[in-house]
């Protein structure tokens, strides 16, 4: 149990630093950043407390949102997905779910990818819509969310697969 | 009461969720007004401290670049030391040294962001340099943005890309005044609203700094006007601005600090009354 609070307190510390140094500067074309610190949220143990999940993912969302100056969307958007969660785990992985055993490890690769793929829409249509705040340039948003989207789901998708499935 | 008691346990996440949302919604809604984002702001000694540690490696490779920038204007100003009587069209630097009134500081920046609806920067420059809210600040090419927070050994700075920045900035060539907009597109390109069709532009006009807000000192290069429109009112023109600045490549900045800001404020304010 503890070893499990240690890995995601590294893996919390680890993906913020990732997210306001690296991934913050990229901007891929101009605009284009991935927002990788969300795998924290997909990766959150099933079995814990929801409420203590709900409570890391606002304080990741705001930490993210103190590094960039960007008032309180990180931690909207973050709220939002992990409060979406449950749902999100039952339509891609179902069964599994149901029988709480999913290991993100070794998973089927498909459903992990329908799962990280709905995740990160929501969330960065809900971050790009509070970040312009403007439903005039609703096209704006659209494209943001597709475009960065793509840029974070391969990057998590990458970045699981890589440090999570050798440790069968 | 014990109805309400088991409601609030049964739905305890749902409800802890709308908490969450709605304090992270009010920061939100906070951070779309001009000078409101007091709480959550990286001019605090964590996020200074993790952007300055990192910001000391990303410095070895802009070594170059920044050698450039500052032989370039070594170069300019010792051309303006030779021809002092010649106004050469760069002199707006020369500007805020001769007049005696603004206090010069010099600021490394930690953190640049562009890419944003609502664009800020970092700088490693803080109470305890007597850096204050309000400041403007500067590059050797143009203008950056207002000091927005400051804590003791950092600040923030609101971009000129931001939504809630408005500054005042004139044509160079008439006096024509306007304020200063982004619209969030290219970090390139900004906006001058409400000039009057009466004004002569021309595609190529220097635009700069106003003189009228106690920020800025008249006369500091903001950009060149690429093109214009006239708004549906018909009586205002919107001009598109290229930037001298390239936003998205920021070392060193200059903070102004007006020595006489507090009187002008004081004056202003009891002639409002």
């Amino acid at each position: 149990m503890n070893n499990v609070v240690i890995l995601n307190s590294v893996r919390f510390i680890v993906l913020l630093l990732a997210q306001v140094i690296i991934c913050n500067n990229i901007n891929f074309l101009g605009y284009i950043n991935p927002y990788i610190y969300i795998i924290f949220i997909f990766l959150f143990p099933i079995k814990d407390d929801r409420l203590a999940f709900l409570l890391a993912s606002f304080l990741l969302g705001m930490l993210v949102d103190m590094f960039s100056d960007s008032g309180g969307v990180h931690a909207a958007a973050s709220v939002c997905l992990a409060y979406a969660r449950p749902i999100l785990l039952k339509t891609s992985f179902g069964m599994l779910y149901e029988h709480q055993t999913i290991k993100f490890g070794n998973t089927e690769i498909g459903s992990l990818i329908t799962y990280i793929t709905f995740g990160t829409l929501i969330h960065h249509f809900i971050l790009f819509t509070l970040e312009i705040f403007n439903m005039a340039n609703i096209l704006l948003i659209l494209q943001k969310t597709l475009f960065s989207s793509i840029f974070t789901i391969i990057l998590s998708v990458l970045i699981i697969i890589l440090f999570s499935r050798n440790k069968k | 009461m014990q109805q309400i008691i088991n409601f609030v346990i049964k739905n305890k996440t749902f409800l802890l969720f709308l908490l969450l949302f709605s304090i992270s919604l009010a920061l939100t809604i906070q951070s779309h007004s001009y000078h409101r984002s007091k709480f959550i702001n990286s001019a605090n000694s964590l996020t200074g401290g993790v952007y300055g540690l990192f910001n000391s490696v990303d410095d070895y490779f802009d070594l170059e670049k920044e050698n450039e920038i500052l032989s370039e204007e070594n170069r300019r100003l010792r051309e303006q030391l030779f021809n002092l009587n010649t106004s050469s069209e760069n002199s707006f630097i020369d500007s805020t040294y001769t007049n005696g009134k603004y206090k010069v500081t010099r600021a490394e920046v930690y953190k640049n962001s562009y890419s944003l609806s609502n664009n800020y920067l970092t700088i490693n420059k803080g109470e305890n340099d007597s850096i204050k809210e309000d400041f403007g600040v500067i590059t050797s090419k143009g203008i950056v943005g207002i000091i927005d927070n400051t804590s003791g050994n950092y600040a923030t700075i609101l971009s000129i890309l931001n939504g809630n920045s408005r500054i005042n900035a004139k044509l160079k060539s008439t006096d024509h005044k306007g304020s200063l907009t982004w619209d969030g597109k290219s970090p390139h390109y900004t906006q001058l609203e409400d000039i009057s069709t009466f004004a002569p532009i021309k595609i190529g006009d220097t635009i700069e700094t106003g003189g009228e807000s106690a920020i800025f000192p008249k006369g500091i290069g903001v950009g060149i006007v690429e093109s214009f429109k006239t708004d549906i009112g018909g009586d205002t023109n919107t001009l598109q601005v290229k930037l001298f600045n390239d936003m998205t490549n920021i070392g060193t900045v200059y903070i102004l600090e007006n020595i006489d800001k507090d009187e002008i404020k004081a004056l202003e304010s009891t002639s409002n009354e």
